[in-house]
């Protein structure tokens, strides 16, 4: 069996180097990490016992963060420099943001993403979230006892391109290895298809915070088959709590409050949507700055009518997902519910009506996404044991396109395609020795560029003049497992080129994240050259324990030449490590990375022959 | 080993090059080389290695579409035999055929106007068994009578439908949101 092990090096390399590796769930209120240990998922938590940490970041005034609990209690007294559900504004501008008049900040627009300003200077959602996710890893590492390898942070499964890139880059700016971004549903299928052994196709409803995503799935023999993703990035709980508060402003005739009585009555508004998933009424009792007094009592019926349009809203996210799945309610073997928001009794009510069955809740909706995420962590690092024989496959969410003439998007990657995925497309010059040509890529389902995002603009130069038409451009998209798209586009007949990884027109630049990065270091007081130096030292031997078992396993597929020569390229970085220069060490890394390029694709065909079932390959020979 | 793993939809998937697929042979092997190759498989490995799970992944995600599905398949088989069907391009159809879209197409818009979902659930049903009977020509044209050009011909009929099938779709999910 010496072949199939060729993709799973992981498996046979000696147990005791299990690579430490976290699942985390970053959420719109709360967030969370976990990771496997004996073979069992579990969420890692805080001193004071606890596995939730608030999404709440507050800057304090002299110089200081301060993450979670601790922020939160801060949230109505300071409410311009205390950040919640931060979530809402990853990847998003200005004009994106709902209810951008109930929320107490002070918005810098910027091209691309807004930036909230605090007392520290503008802030962009990406460096909040940062803070938030260096938070979980220092309690991973301290919980577990050394550096992490990696990390797999989940996203919402109807983030687009902007999202996900943003939420990658935070990650970078927390230091860490990011070894996938991996859909919430998904990883809730994961965590409930994994402990309960479920074949068949199963749904996935999933109200976070503030974002709602449903997935079909078809589960069989430990493989996760997304067949159909969709949803709505921006609804969530903290809809139904702003539904309540509008509801109690109406209710006791107040005027528009101040940043702290907002946040007071939204609070408030909170709890009492909480304890209406256990109660039958519930209070929401505040005095306001203004010495007015708000004195009100929900009812479960009441706050379920003023709430009814958003649970519907959900509903037809689900009836196209379904569609897109080619399947029907009942086709569906059982229903999960993830997110702290369906505990809410009338959304189990109406999912439960929609599919015509009870969904399960028996996992905790809270953690479930974590606990997937830090199986599939498991399973990246390497630490996969040989009954986790499972496989996920992903769908990207909303389809990639380009803008055509007159404003129109012409669709290259259409939604719920399995990733990864890569799809060409030719275009032609319209004009006699037209010498360069202008790309727009967007994302989404409307016909109109303006109504879908747009991703990124660039330009291909140097086109050799020739007769409109005669010039032949071939422009591709690649989506990665991750679901990050890159584009590049090539004149067929000079091989003129250019590419882009889309990001430039939302994200932040990478100089923009070295600066941040860089004074995130002088901060803390970390030596940012030393620290470079232990990432570029843990990355070489990575490398070299990876080529040496590849070679230990398949040296046949080498010649004696080839063998020497890495050998060669394996020692240059041995002598690198051992001392102190980056650049060095880079330097052999490169190197030794395109020095085993032919042998990865030899072990490559080696691996996929050795999957085809019967070995007749005669037979196939064509 | 002379096959080209990289070329060969039907040889990657160990299946016969036909119209006619064993379905259930398809999803298997897909799900086998997907083990194999997915990027998750190789997440832990050497960049080089990583990239070239990536391409592979790709490039049997990109052969199961293009077998799973009839269109995609015949138009392969089309390519594999050299033929170039113009598929594009080629539009004379014959006079019955064009009438017989003109009124699918307004029954479609007319339901849609009307907000009619199971009326366009009735024609998506109507379109689906129009679409098998097609399938079951080429069915009979590639595998068993090997006439390329009338193969041609009625995959180009194929594509009519499967636009109809688009639109259907695209007016109940209108319907819906």
């Amino acid at each position: 069996m010496a072949l199939l092990q060729l993709s799973e090096p992981g498996m046979s390399a000696e147990p005791h180097q299990h690579r430490l590796a976290v699942g985390i769930d970053l959420g719109t209120t709360n967030s969370l990490v976990a990771t496997v240990r004996n073979g069992i998922a579990v969420c890692l938590n805080d001193a004071d016992g606890r596995a939730m940490l608030p999404s709440v970041v507050r800057y304090l005034a002299d110089g200081g963060v301060e993450v979670g609990r601790e922020a939160m209690q801060a949230q109505t007294n300071d409410p311009r420099n205390t950040i919640t559900s931060v979530k809402r504004f990853m990847g998003r501008g200005l004009k994106d943001v709902a209810h951008i008049e109930s929320t107490p900040y002070d918005f810098v627009d910027a091209p691309g993403m807004l930036r909230l300003r605090t007392v520290q200077g503008p802030k962009s959602p990406v460096e909040v979230s940062a803070e938030i996710l260096k938070d979980l890893r220092t309690r991973a590492e301290a919980s577990l006892g050394g550096e992490l390898t990696g990390a797999v942070i989940t996203v919402p499964a109807y983030f687009d391109d902007a999202q996900r890139q943003a939420t990658k880059d935070a990650a970078g700016l927390a230091g860490l290895n990011v070894l996938r971004l991996l859909n919430e549903p998904t990883a809730a299928a994961i965590a409930y298809g994994l402990d309960n052994a479920a074949e068949g196709v199963y749904a996935v409803y999933d109200l976070g915070g503030g974002t709602f995503d449903i997935s079909i799935l078809r589960l069989s023999r430990g493989v996760f088959e997304v067949l159909a993703t969709n949803g709505d990035a921006a609804l969530g709980g903290d809809d139904f709590d702003h539904r309540l508060f509008c509801w109690s402003l109406d209710q006791a005739r107040i005027q528009p409050p101040s940043a702290q009585d907002l946040r007071r009555l939204l609070a408030r508004s909170r709890a009492a949507k909480e304890l209406l998933s256990h109660a039958s009424e519930a209070p929401i009792v505040c005095k306001l700055g203004s010495g007015e007094e708000v004195n009100l009592t929900v009812g479960r019926e009441e706050f379920a009518a003023i709430t009814d349009n958003l649970v519907r809203k959900t509903l037809a996210p689900v009836r196209k997902a379904l569609r897109d799945a080619g399947m029907r309610a009942e086709d569906v073997k059982g229903v999960v519910m993830v997110g702290g928001a369906t505990r809410m009794p009338h959304v189990q009510k109406a999912v439960a009506d929609f599919f015509g069955q009870e969904p399960l809740t028996n996992l905790d909706p809270d953690k479930v996404v974590a606990l997937g995420a830090a199986k599939q962590a498991n399973a990246l690092a390497g630490n996969r044991s040989a009954d986790e024989d499972w496989l996920l496959l992903d769908v990207i969410p909303l389809s990639l396109g380009l803008e055509t003439m007159g404003g129109l998007a012409e669709k290259v990657i259409p939604r719920n395609s399995t990733i990864p995925v890569a799809r060409a497309q030719e275009f032609t010059t319209y004009k006699d020795g037209q010498t360069a040509m202008a790309f727009h890529v967007v994302q989404g389902e409307r016909e109109l560029v303006s109504d879908c995002r747009s991703l990124a603009r660039f330009e291909l130069r140097g086109i050799p003049p020739m007769v409109a038409g005669a010039a032949r451009i071939r422009v591709t998209f690649q989506v990665d497992a991750d679901g990050l798209l890159s584009v590049s586009a090539r004149e067929m007949s000079s091989g003129v080129e250019a590419s882009v990884t889309v990001k430039p027109s939302y994200g932040l630049t990478d100089d923009e994240i070295a600066e941040m990065l860089k004074s995130g270091f002088e901060h803390a007081g970390d030596d940012m050259g030393a620290r470079a130096l232990r990432e570029q030292q843990v990355e070489a031997r990575r490398l070299a324990e990876a080529t040496r078992h590849a070679m230990a396993a398949d040296g046949e597929l080498l010649e004696p030449a080839a063998r020497e020569a890495i050998e060669r390229l394996l020692a240059e970085l041995d002598r690198a490590v051992a001392g102190s220069d980056v650049g060095k060490i880079k330097k052999a890394l490169a190197a030794l990375n395109r020095g085993t390029e032919e042998f990865a694709s030899a072990r490559m065909d080696k691996s996929i022959r050795s999957a085809l079932a019967g070995q007749k390959i005669d037979q196939l020979e064509v | 080993m002379s096959i080209d793993l990289h070329k060969d939809y039907f040889a990657l998937f160990e299946l016969p090059r036909a119209f006619r697929i064993d379905r259930e042979a398809l999803e298997r092997r897909y799900l086998q080389l997907q083990q194999q190759v997915h990027p998750d498989r190789h997440a832990h490995l050497p960049d080089a290695e990583r990239r070239r799970a990536l391409q592979w992944a790709t490039r049997v995600n990109e052969a199961f579409q293009t077998l799973r599905r009839s269109l995609a398949r015949a138009r392969y088989l089309l390519e594999l035999a050299g033929v170039d069907a113009a598929l594009e391009t080629n539009t004379a159809m014959s006079p019955e055929f064009l009438m017989e879209q003109m009124e699918w197409r307004e029954a479609v818009s007319e339901a849609h106007e009307a907000g009619d979902v199971d009326e366009l659930e009735h024609l998506h049903r109507r379109l689906r068994s129009a679409a098998k009977a097609i399938e079951e020509e080429l069915a009979a044209l590639f595998d068993d009578r090997n006439d390329l050009d009338a193969a041609a011909e009625t995959v180009r009929r194929l594509m009519f439908l499967e636009k109809l099938d688009q639109e259907i779709d695209e007016a109940l999910a209108a319907l819906e949101s």
